[in-house]
């Protein structure tokens, strides 16, 4: 229901001066202007507390641990950068704030809807681009949007008309928008695929390490959209990444996961201050990255020194 | 009436997408056409080689409309192994679509593909053998068909669980259940021939009273009136199986959501 979000100010400081009406109620005439009824604080954009997931890997074996406790919340127009190693349980996350993994523990809003409770509000809100550009290959890239089109609801002539444009906007020229994408690159595809997220205008888009595999510029390309999504969509994103670079420039906030686990999390600049220390002053992401990613600086580490999928407490 | 509205427009986004990959996928649609015609010819000559007339209408009604009933179970039952391998499966699992929305638009294009598919070689067979269909009940043979297809439907919502549920060999696993229904549902002999216990369970297959039905539509003429025996407990097996397979799609779902099923392997 974001309708009856009241238009706000993109990326002002005073978050908590924003108000939104109550988002379960229907809107009526004149709410925008005389805003009758309660006003609230503005509900997160994502918010999650305690959220754990386990895999029963094998049996008679502990579980894996693969999200441990995480807890985050994510203001709207946001972007929100996850590092972590191989295997830290990023795409994890990304599942299950989909709602494609169900949660062990914890609860997940999305604009204060419950991922839960409130599954088909949430899906209306959100959606994902993972790091394999999911497409039927034989399907040209509009048959494959105009699914998606319908899929959300979407007016079908209407959605033909902005998929082109969309598409068109990452550099993907009409004559090709007919034939099959398997005779697409890879990082043709994962244009199409960002397009297809956006053609359903998500107020939460959650991107799996959308530009690992793309060349410099296609991905500087998807950078560039990523950014402008939030200006002109009022888009908010999480986004795992590889690319430290990328995800200094883009994200307005960084958790870094090391095995399930939030290690620590701050803007750009605050991190790369907290470690340059230690660094002899330099300042960078990769110093942050190694120093919380790296196994040797954990206690716990002997635990699973052969084995780093099996639990640890 | 707006839900309703909305859930009917995702329905027919699976019908224009099956629509659209069938068309993409035509060479592989005729092969599947000459495969099947070929096989229900194959089994027809069996009665032109014993020189019953009776024996191949007999046999080309088995061939027929087990061939209409495998189409739309294995296409239903297909529907999530084809978006697992695709990798399409999570995209469409996460879309604000109610899951019998979903299998109801599988279900409508299965079901006008299989009549589409089923005419065709119903045309060829009649021709190619020479058949005269003047004394045939045309009508009955169509609502049992149709009536026949609700209980089928139910069936491949429950067959779709197991690629579900089965990362790699779920659609496999499908020709399982296939192949044991065309054992016990009498499709090319008389279930009087089965053992007992095998007869027991004939009673359970939705086919075994379609075939029945159609038979003696065709062969004898009989109308739907007379056959009542043969058309409520396909109406029973329609009303309990489609809730059912819902449901058990449902408790798949959840099922492969803990556990982490709906990704692809690796
Ligand atoms: N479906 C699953 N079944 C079993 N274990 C899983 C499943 N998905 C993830 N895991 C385990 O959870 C842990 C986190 O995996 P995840 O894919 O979230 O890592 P990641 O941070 O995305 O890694 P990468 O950078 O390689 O993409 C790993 O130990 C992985 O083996
Ligand atoms: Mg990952």
């Amino acid at each position: 229901m974001t309708a009856t979000l009241t238009p706000q100010p993109k990326r002002t400081d005073d978050r908590a001066r924003r108000i939104v009406l109550l988002p379960d109620r229907p809107v009526r005439p004149g709410d925008r202007d005389t805003v009758v009824g309660e006003r609230l604080p503005v509900p997160a954009a994502l918010l999650a507390e305690g959220v754990t997931k386990r895999f029963q890997v094998e049996r008679k074996k502990p579980p894996v641990i693969a999200i441990a406790g995480v807890t985050m919340r994510l203001d709207r127009g946001e972007i929100r950068g996850v590092l972590g190693a191989n295997g830290s349980g990023k795409s994890t996350l990304i599942r299950l704030f989909s709602g494609l993994l169900t949660l062990d523990e914890g609860r997940v809003e999305v604009f204060g809807h419950d991922i839960v409770r409130d599954e088909l509000a949430v899906k209306r809100l959100i959606n994902r681009v993972s790091v394999d550009a999911a497409f039927f290959k034989k399907l040209s890239p509009l048959e494959n949007l105009a699914f998606a089109a319908r899929l959300y609801g979407l007016d079908a002539r209407r959605a033909k008309r902005e998929s082109i444009e969309i598409l068109g906007r990452l550099g993907i020229s009409e004559k090709r928008v007919g034939r099959p994408i398997e005779q697409m690159s890879r990082g043709m595809q994962q244009k199409v695929a960002i397009a297809r997220a956006l053609l359903t205008s998500p107020a939460l888009l959650l991107l799996d390490e959308p530009t690992t595999g793309l060349d410099p510029r296609s991905k500087l390309d998807v950078q560039g959209f990523i950014a402008d999504l939030r200006t002109t969509h009022d888009a908010t994103i999480v986004l795992t990444t590889h690319d430290l670079d990328e995800a200094d420039r883009l994200c307005d906030r960084i958790t870094v996961l090391d095995r399930g686990r939030t290690v620590v999390e701050g803007t750009p600049t605050e991190l790369k201050a907290l470690v340059a220390a230690d660094h002899g002053g330099t300042e960078s992401l990769e110093n942050v990255f190694m120093t919380y990613t790296g196994r040797s600086l954990d206690a716990d580490v002997e635990e699973d020194a052969d084995d780093d999928t099996t639990e640890r407490r | 009436m707006a839900i309703l509205a909305h859930e009917m427009k995702a329905s027919f986004a699976f019908i224009e997408r099956n629509f659209n990959l069938t068309k993409r996928y035509w060479g592989w649609e005729v092969a599947f056409l000459v495969y099947a015609l070929a096989g229900a010819l194959s089994v027809t000559l069996i009665g032109a080689d014993q020189g019953s007339r009776r024996l191949i209408f007999s046999l080309m009604i088995g061939a027929i409309f087990w061939n209409y009933l495998s189409v739309i179970f294995s296409f239903i039952a297909e529907t999530i192994a084809w978006e697992r391998w695709e990798g399409t499966l999570e995209y469409t699992m996460m879309a604000p679509v109610r899951r019998y929305s979903q299998l109801l638009g599988s279900t409508l294009y299965a079901i006008l593909y299989a009549l589409i598919h089923t005419a065709f070689i119903l045309v060829v067979l009649v021709l190619f053998f020479g058949l005269d269909l003047s004394h045939a009940d045309l009508v009955t043979a169509a609502i049992f068909m149709l009536v026949g297809s609700v209980s089928f439907v139910g069936i491949g919502m429950m067959a779709a669980i197991l690629p579900l549920l089965y990362v790699e060999r779920g659609a496999q696993m499908t020709f399982v259940l296939q192949s044991v229904l065309l054992l016990i549902s009498g499709v090319y002999y008389s279930i009087d021939v089965l053992p007992g216990w095998m007869q027991v369970a004939s009673r359970f297959s939705p086919a075994t009273y379609i075939l029945d039905g159609v038979r003696k539509a065709l062969i004898e003429g009989v109308s739907i009136g007379a056959l009542w025996g043969d058309v409520w407990p396909l109406v029973v097996m329609g009303i309990a199986l489609i809730p059912l397979g819902l449901w058990a799609f449902g408790r798949a779902e959840r099922y492969a959501k803990r556990t982490g099923k709906l990704k692809r392997v690796g």
